[in-house]
């Protein structure tokens, strides 16, 4: 099997396994007891708390794991709003290329009285800082831009905008899933007030993560409870959970630069070869983006009976097309960056990892043209596409 | 899984796939923009339709569909293929995910728009109102 789904989810790393194994049969105590085991697990808790701060330039102090990248969205989205109510200042700015986590939080504010001003990304897929300043009102609580796009991997000019947000005197907060562990994420340098992060996204486990909350920026609890994470979010620490992601992402952090070396080579492989397919193109600028992400919409076909058939030849990949998205539109990431709705459900993601190979590759180049001539070949729409009758859009 | 050992089978390896130069009916339903496209081509001799071929743009669930239609009406009367239901293309095919059940409806549609066309071609007499415009679910 050729794994190419890591924006969707990672393999968890021998070594970050191997840490979290103690954690459920011999070291289990819960971290808020008083015996030796369960004041060994708050240790644990503890150094990893500081080791996770590390890797992004934070105090331990600011940061509170969670159950993943929508629970810190959440959390992040609904605790500035809760200050903007008080303060009467019911107006979020963010982009259309959001995350569900956070889109549907916020139309959930809007059904509440809340106002969002969604930015446009342009066909690169990017906000312009400039947009974000004249979006900002005096009754403006919160800026809410991704960090990098999950899936057309674009970068966001992060430190630009919370430098405007600082200025502005708004809360800036990003969505760092798909950024934390695979490009440098400082949140001192960058501006940034809350950020979230999912272990899973970077060979830790699945089911935790984190937000990082600025000294001094509120933060309101989601989940009621007990008194752990300093009162801000209830619940018995997952301390193999925890014990992972800080093992995972301090592995990430060590390898960062290797890492990124080795993914931009491939990543730059696929998209020459399969840009060579005819009415094939790369969707998201092509030099602000994430070393390990690749879509690209080819004409003609649509994308779930691209990804069954990749499936077929044992790799596996993603879409963006109306079938694999469960809905009846074709992703909105895609529809914003200008593609027509045919074209977008013709899309394919595949996403790198360090685990990843040359060879591999070259086998999943070789398979994706055979897969898409296939298709092609009994479409009736690639056939209107060839005689004229329907125009090329790319 | 997602869909039935029934489905995969006519998906990867769909029957009747292809163009057909002389058809006497082209029905096309379905589109681009919903994503997904079904065209159908009859050839009928003495009211029966003795070959017929399928193009389509599609998930999975709407080339198994198509090619299991076609199987179904192969060979059949014209009378005969014009009761084709949707029910009767999922039931062939196994079931099929409820999201996808459109995907049927599109593949009995597409074989009632290649009656309807060889029908207009030959000025054959028919109840319009028992064909449906080829609009697409999706509203699009």
């Amino acid at each position: 099997m050729i794994y190419l789904d890591n924006a969707g989810t990672t393999k968890v790393d021998k070594i970050v396994l191997d840490a979290m194994l103690p954690y459920f049969e011999e070291e289990y105590g819960n971290a808020s007891s008083l015996h030796s085991i369960g004041q060994h697990a708050r240790e644990v808790v503890e150094e990893a708390r500081a080791e996770v701060a590390k890797a992004i330039n934070a105090s331990s102090d600011e940061i509170y794991f969670t159950s993943g990248g929508s629970e810190s969205d959440n959390q992040a989205i609904m605790s500035v709003a809760r200050m903007g109510e008080i303060k009467n200042k019911k107006h979020i700015v963010t982009s259309k290329i959001e995350h569900h986590a956070v889109l549907h939080t916020l139309k959930k504010l809007e059904k509440s009285g809340f106002e969002v001003t969604y930015l446009d990304v342009y066909e690169n897929g990017i906000v312009r800082v400039e947009d974000v300043k004249n979006s900002i009102r005096d009754d403006t609580c919160l800026v809410c831009v991704m960090f990098a796009n999950n899936e057309i991997g674009t970068i966001q000019p992060v430190k630009e905008i919370g430098q405007v947000c600082r200025e502005k005197k708004v809360t800036f907060f990003t969505d760092a899933v798909q950024a934390v562990g695979h490009i440098p994420v400082d949140v001192v340098d960058m501006n940034i007030d809350m950020l979230s992060m999912s272990a899973h996204k970077f060979h830790g486990p699945k089911g935790v993560g984190a937000i990082y909350v600025r000294r001094g920026v509120p933060l309101f609890n989601l989940i009621e409870g007990g008194t752990q994470e300093r009162n801000k979010r209830a619940g018995t620490e997952n301390v193999a959970g925890i014990v992972g992601l800080k093992v995972a992402l301090m592995e990430a952090v060590k390898n960062m630069y290797c890492t990124i070396k080795h993914e931009i080579e491939l990543r730059d492989l696929l998209i020459k070869e399969l840009l060579k397919v005819s009415h094939s193109s790369l969707n998201g600028d092509e030099m602000k983006r994430l070393p390990n992400n690749v879509n690209i919409c080819f004409e003609g076909i649509e994308g779930e009976s691209l990804l069954l058939l990749l499936d077929d030849e044992g790799i596996c990949a993603s879409s963006g097309s109306a079938c694999t998205s469960g809905s009846l539109d074709p992703s909105h990431v895609l529809l914003a960056i200008g593609r027509p709705h045919e074209v977008a459900h013709g899309s394919l993601r595949l996403t790198l990892s360090k685990f990843n190979t040359k060879q591999e590759i070259m086998e999943v180049i070789e398979k994706v043209l055979k897969v898409v001539e296939h298709l092609r070949k009994m479409s009736p729409v690639w056939d209107e596409l060839e005689k004229g009758v329907r125009k090329h859009v790319i | 899984m997602l869909y039935s050992e029934k489905v995969m089978e006519h998906f990867r390896h769909p029957r009747n796939v292809g163009e057909m130069e002389d058809a006497d009916g082209i029905g096309e339903v379905g589109n681009a923009k919903c994503g997904d496209i079904m065209r159908m081509y009859i050839k009928v001799r003495d009211g029966i339709i003795t070959d017929v071929k399928f193009m389509t743009y599609g998930c999975g669930s709407a080339i198994a569909t198509s090619s299991m239609a076609t199987e179904l009406i192969k060979g059949k009367p014209i009378s005969e293929a014009l009761e084709l239901t949707n029910k009767a293309v999922v039931e062939a095919l196994d079931g099929l995910p409820a999201y996808k059940l459109h995907c049927s409806v599109l593949a009995e549609e597409a074989v009632k728009a290649a009656v309807k066309d060889y029908f207009d071609k030959n000025n054959i007499e028919y109840d319009k109102e028992k064909y449906c415009a080829g609009d697409c679910p999706c509203q699009h």
